[in-house]
């Protein structure tokens, strides 16, 4: 019997061992798919249709009031896409995460082999990425018919926006739900952060028609950085130095909520 | 005390390798505390390879801290700790390659098969695709769980998750198997095939260490063995020179009428080298039952019933640890 045992080392071996979770990430999406993919499909239909052609069409606002858009239907788009994201990403971080550390004990059998609680994170938030593109990719699919992009290079933009928006939200929340003794700290989050950002941020009407200060509270959320990104890559009206701030904005969130989910995890798991 | 030298086990297949063993899990003043709360408070052990080593104690013991330092998941608080030569601190990852957990709740995934719980598990330690699924096979068949191979785990029985979960900490053929609470919560059949399972492990050379609360386990599958009782080792040895070094060769139980037992056991305490009062029964540690009991007759005592029996593990355990509950 062997004595010795070896790891890859360096980033790129921190990175292989990570990778021996890719498959059980495929086995448990080969078993669950089926339920997530007729919603991908339906939801960004029946929103886009509902919110952006027959609401649309009581909403007749000049462009400068719509924050340049020449329709309400282009307007809400790009914001009903960044507001899946971000409902997407508090699915996969709350229960799933809850559930792994206490109902089934998953996370501690993985890391009673090799694998360590950072490379454990690490590959669900690539599960979860993975997620954010099926889905999105799918809305930016759907919305197009509707000629809600400006140009491809911006349906291609606010793809990659949609994968920052949600590690963005993934990894904080992650490292909330890791912490979490019981569930009913998610309906606080819910309640208090997903539904008013849902319809507050943004995304249904320009932040303008709030009182200055909800307007000033509604454009600190990290949903709005997402929003206005998106909205700018898909009506055309890309301002670079704004955009710099969402994003190294939803960087910062994306960066320090990992250091955080992955201190949870590992906390959690030791006690 | 606390550490014989580990010589002392009767254990002969050990003394076969050719090489020296050098400790498998080595321990010295290992402390676990959780705030203000000493789990584990500075305990020594040496587990050798080969032998399987077991950790008995009641609940709250700290067994099951003292085996998540030893599965390197829980960071020890303070003392020596040396897992495979190995330190728990640094070099986690490769410690684990070579371990095999079973926890205590079974941690196999609902969302998977049977057979998949197997080869995802196996792909954590690096090993192929292929050779992951030849395993696999080997482990189900060892499991006696071929024909669940795709079952929902939902759908199996009790002691089918546990061979499942043993199945699985197989999987990287591990040098060391870590196993808290084995049998814990299964009927006397899948206890049974379970013990059968772990002895041959043992016979195949794999070094187990256990933790358990029941005496027969203890004396059925280790070679050696400490008592733990509040986070320290209360006694060290084979099952057997426990019973010996901390009960008599046997014990003579006396059942009188309900409420007599605390009067009457005054009157033959001298009959004993040690006299225990049970609500329902007194029992008489001695070296020679029959003639214990002839002596208490002599006195004219008449017990409602008696029995002789020999020393177990259970009056070893019982007597370092207290009949009372710990919650």
């Amino acid at each position: 019997m062997s004595t010795t045992t070896t790891l890859p080392t360096g980033p790129t071996g921190w990175l292989s061992v990570t990778w021996r979770l890719v498959d059980y990430w495929i086995t448990v999406y080969r078993r669950t798919w089926r339920g997530s993919v007729v919603t991908s499909f339906l939801n960004p239909l029946l929103y886009v249709v509902a919110m952006g052609v027959l609401l649309g069409n009581f909403i007749k606002q000049p462009p400068e009031s719509l924050d340049g858009a020449t329709s309400y239907l282009l307007f809400v788009a790009p914001g009903l896409l960044a507001a899946q994201t971000m409902q997407l990403v508090f699915g996969e971080t709350t229960y799933p995460v809850m559930g792994m550390i206490k109902w089934h004990k998953i996370y501690a059998s993985m890391i009673a082999t090799p694998l360590t609680v950072a490379q454990v994170v690490c590959a669900q938030l690539g599960f979860i990425v993975f997620r954010i593109m099926t889905t999105g990719f799918v809305f930016i699919l759907v919305m197009t018919p509707f000629g809600v992009w400006g140009s491809v290079g911006g349906a291609v933009g606010a793809f990659f926006i949609q994968l920052l928006l949600g590690l963005a939200f993934a990894t904080p929340i992650f490292a909330y739900s890791a912490m979490l003794r019981s569930e009913e700290g998610f309906t606080v989050i819910f309640r208090l952060l997903m539904i008013p950002m849902f319809l507050f941020s943004g995304a249904f009407f320009p932040l303008h028609n709030l009182p200055p200060v909800l307007e000033q509270i509604a454009r600190i959320t990290p949903l709005w950085q997402g929003v206005d990104l998106t909205r700018m890559l898909s009506l055309g009206t890309w301002d670079t130095s704004s955009a710099l701030v969402h994003i190294a904005y939803l960087v910062v969130l994306a960066a320090v909520g990992g250091r955080l989910a992955v201190h949870s995890l590992a906390t959690r798991l030791r006690s | 005390m606390p550490h014989e030298s580990p010589t002392a086990t009767d254990d002969a297949t050990s003394g076969g390798a050719p090489t020296v063993a050098a400790s498998m899990v080595h321990a010295r003043e290992l402390r676990k505390t959780f705030g203000a709360f000493e789990a584990v408070r500075g305990i020594d052990v040496d587990v050798q390879r080969g032998e399987a080593f077991g950790f008995l104690g009641p609940n709250g013991a700290g067994k099951s801290s003292t085996m998540r330092m030893i599965a390197a998941v829980s960071p020890a608080t303070s003392g020596e700790l040396r897992v495979l030569g190995m330190d728990p601190r640094t070099d986690g990852p490769l410690i684990r390659a070579r371990l095999g957990v079973c926890p205590q709740e079974d941690s196999l995934d609902p969302d998977l098969r049977v057979r998949e719980n197997l080869l995802v598990y196996g792909r954590y330690f690096g090993l192929s695709r292929r050779a992951v699924r030849e395993r696999a096979d080997e482990l189900l068949e060892f499991a006696q769980l071929t024909d669940k191979a795709k079952a929902k785990v939902d759908d199996l029985s009790g002691g089918m998750k546990r061979r499942l979960t043993i199945a699985r900490s197989l999987i990287n053929d591990p040098e060391v198997l870590l196993l808290d609470e084995p049998t814990t919560g299964l009927d006397p059949q899948a206890r049974h095939v379970l013990w059968d399972k772990l002895f041959r492990l043992k016979q195949q050379g794999v070094t187990l260490v256990l933790t358990t609360h029941y005496m027969d386990e203890a004396e059925q599958l280790c070679d050696r063995l400490v008592v733990m009782d509040k986070g320290t080792i209360a006694a060290e040895g084979s099952p057997l020179q426990l019973i010996r070094d901390h009960s008599t060769k046997e014990v003579a139980e006396l059942r009188f009428g309900v409420g007599e037992h605390e009067a009457l056991a005054e009157r033959v305490t001298d009959l004993a080298e040690r006299v225990e009062v049970l609500p329902d029964r007194l029992l008489l540690y001695t070296q020679d039952g029959e003639e214990t009991l002839a002596r208490v007759r002599d006195r004219g005592l008449h017990p409602i019933a008696v029995l002789v029996r020999r020393s177990t593990l259970e009056d070893v355990f019982l007597k370092l640890t207290g009949r009372s509950l710990v919650d």
